[in-house]
């Protein structure tokens, strides 16, 4: 039987060793970023003793950077923050919309993109839009830093790539070049603060005469991870992204879902709805491109 | 278990306690310091019963680690009223009667400062979503609302 402990570390070095002493000792060790899931499972669903590493101190994962080629987004920078960012909204309004539907005003003040991933739930708002702007996942790991394509990182339900001994840093993330943006979608029965029912996330590139030359399609809440939609993709590129496109995207989105029936939908619905969330955001993801 | 030393600014002042690692700064709040203005409602961050500022920025203290408030600025409830009396906020939510029970209320009253400290001009839609966060059983949140919106003026006014 352990106890619960809190660390602080400051430093990813300093993280990484908290880490490894942890699991050393024999205790469980679990990363604290915005503590927005983590403290309501460990009063309900998961009381287990544990030791809390804050990683909202490592100041490692507190940078954020748009650089010209990439931005980076630390794993502890509250959704607040980075909506507040007008810069960073401008160049990946997608993932920060996702980020911004992610709670109150009290949620979003805490929550972080990094801990929404880690969380590994199959309906996390974020994830989808993550992998469409092809956000690859920054792991502190105590070989080094280890790297893994968002796509990859979930690996079931709530459950992930991390070993005991690694935590996410952070995101880089390609700044989108050209005539390239990103959207988000979700659907829930009401107009703010609930679960998705279904999620789609769209980037796209279009060139000088609007045909769309690159495409990345993802969907959330439709099976036991958030999954790419190559089918989508094709489906645009080549195109002017017209309803035609936009049609054909819906319908590989529809046929690679893999819903369950609960209480927030079935399967049906869910299949149906996941399609039409793709072809909205397929459009506004086109417009906000044709807009640049 | 050893309790964990901690070092903080409440409401202006520097406040020292000890707690449990595993404490909700909510549980610090009102069983450790008898700072029970601060309500616990759904304990799951849905309700924002248990809302306080951390460095002027809302959040659900039930979310949060007493342990992590070392270092930060807590406003809750007990500072929103000045030494001469209540809040123009607090006098609002009385006058337009935007409050019956008042579980809901010292939660509603930070929201609404952390919402006019950073915008003293919000139209009624950022009004309900800055509080969505927020639940109110009672009211039906027009009158909320409508204090909201008078305390905005007031503080204009004064400004």
């Amino acid at each position: 039987m352990g106890a619960y402990a809190y660390l602080a570390p400051t430093s990813v070095e300093e993280a990484l060793s908290t880490l490894a002493a942890e699991a050393a000792a024999g205790n469980r060790a679990q990363m604290l970023a915005g503590g927005t899931d983590v403290m309501v499972q460990m009063r309900s669903i998961d009381k287990g003793p544990r030791t809390f590493v804050d990683v909202k101190h490592v100041a490692e994962a507190n940078e954020l950077h748009i650089g010209d080629d990439e931005v980076f987004i630390g794993a502890g920078i509250a959704s607040a923050v980075l909506n507040e960012n007008a810069e960073l909204k401008g160049i990946l309004p997608g993932l920060i919309e996702a980020a911004d539907l992610i709670g109150s005003t009290q949620i979003q003040g805490r929550a972080t993109i990094g801990g929404n991933l880690c969380n590994s739930s199959p309906a996390g708002d974020t994830i989808p839009a993550l992998i469409a702007c092809g956000a690859v996942c920054v792991i502190a790991s105590p070989g080094g830093n280890r790297e893994v394509p968002t796509e990859d990182f979930v690996t079931g339900v709530g459950t992930n790539v991390l070993e005991p001994t690694e935590f996410l840093i952070g995101f880089r993330i390609p700044r989108p070049k050209g005539r390239t943006s990103d959207a988000y979608l979700r659907f829930i029965p009401r107009t703010e603060m609930d679960i998705a029912v279904c999620g789609a996330g769209v980037a796209l590139t279009l060139d000088e005469s609007g045909v769309c030359t690159a495409a990345k399609v993802s969907i959330g809440a439709v099976a036991i991870t958030a999954l790419v939609v190559p089918g989508a993709a094709a489906a645009l590129v080549g195109t002017a992204v017209d309803d035609q496109a936009l049609a054909a995207a819906a319908d590989a989105s529809s046929a690679l879902s893999k819903p369950i029936t609960d209480k927030r939908g079935t399967v049906e619905y869910r299949r149906k709805v996941v399609g039409v969330l793709t072809k909205r955001a397929g459009a506004i993801a086109r417009d906000r491109a044709l807009a640049l | 278990m050893s309790k964990v030393h901690v070092l903080t600014s409440i409401n202006g002042d520097a406040v020292e306690f000890l707690c449990e690692p595993h404490q909700s700064l909510l549980e610090v709040l009102r069983d450790e310091l008898g700072l029970t203005g601060t309500k616990e409602g759904c304990a799951t961050g849905d309700c924002g019963a248990c809302s306080v500022m951390i460095d002027e920025r809302l959040v659900c203290s039930c979310l949060m680690l007493g342990v992590e408030a070392e270092g930060v600025e807590v406003t809750t409830i007990e500072g929103i009223a000045g030494a001469d009396g209540l809040h123009v906020i607090q006098q609002k939510y009385l006058e337009h009667a935007a409050l019956q029970c008042g579980i809901c209320t010292p939660g509603f009253i930070v929201a609404t400062k952390a919402l006019l400290d950073k915008n003293p001009d919000p139209d009624e839609t950022t009004i309900r979503y800055w509080l969505a966060g927020n639940l109110c059983r009672c009211t039906g949140y027009d009158k909320i609302v409508r204090a909201v919106q008078d305390a905005a003026q007031s503080l204009a006014y004064e400004a």
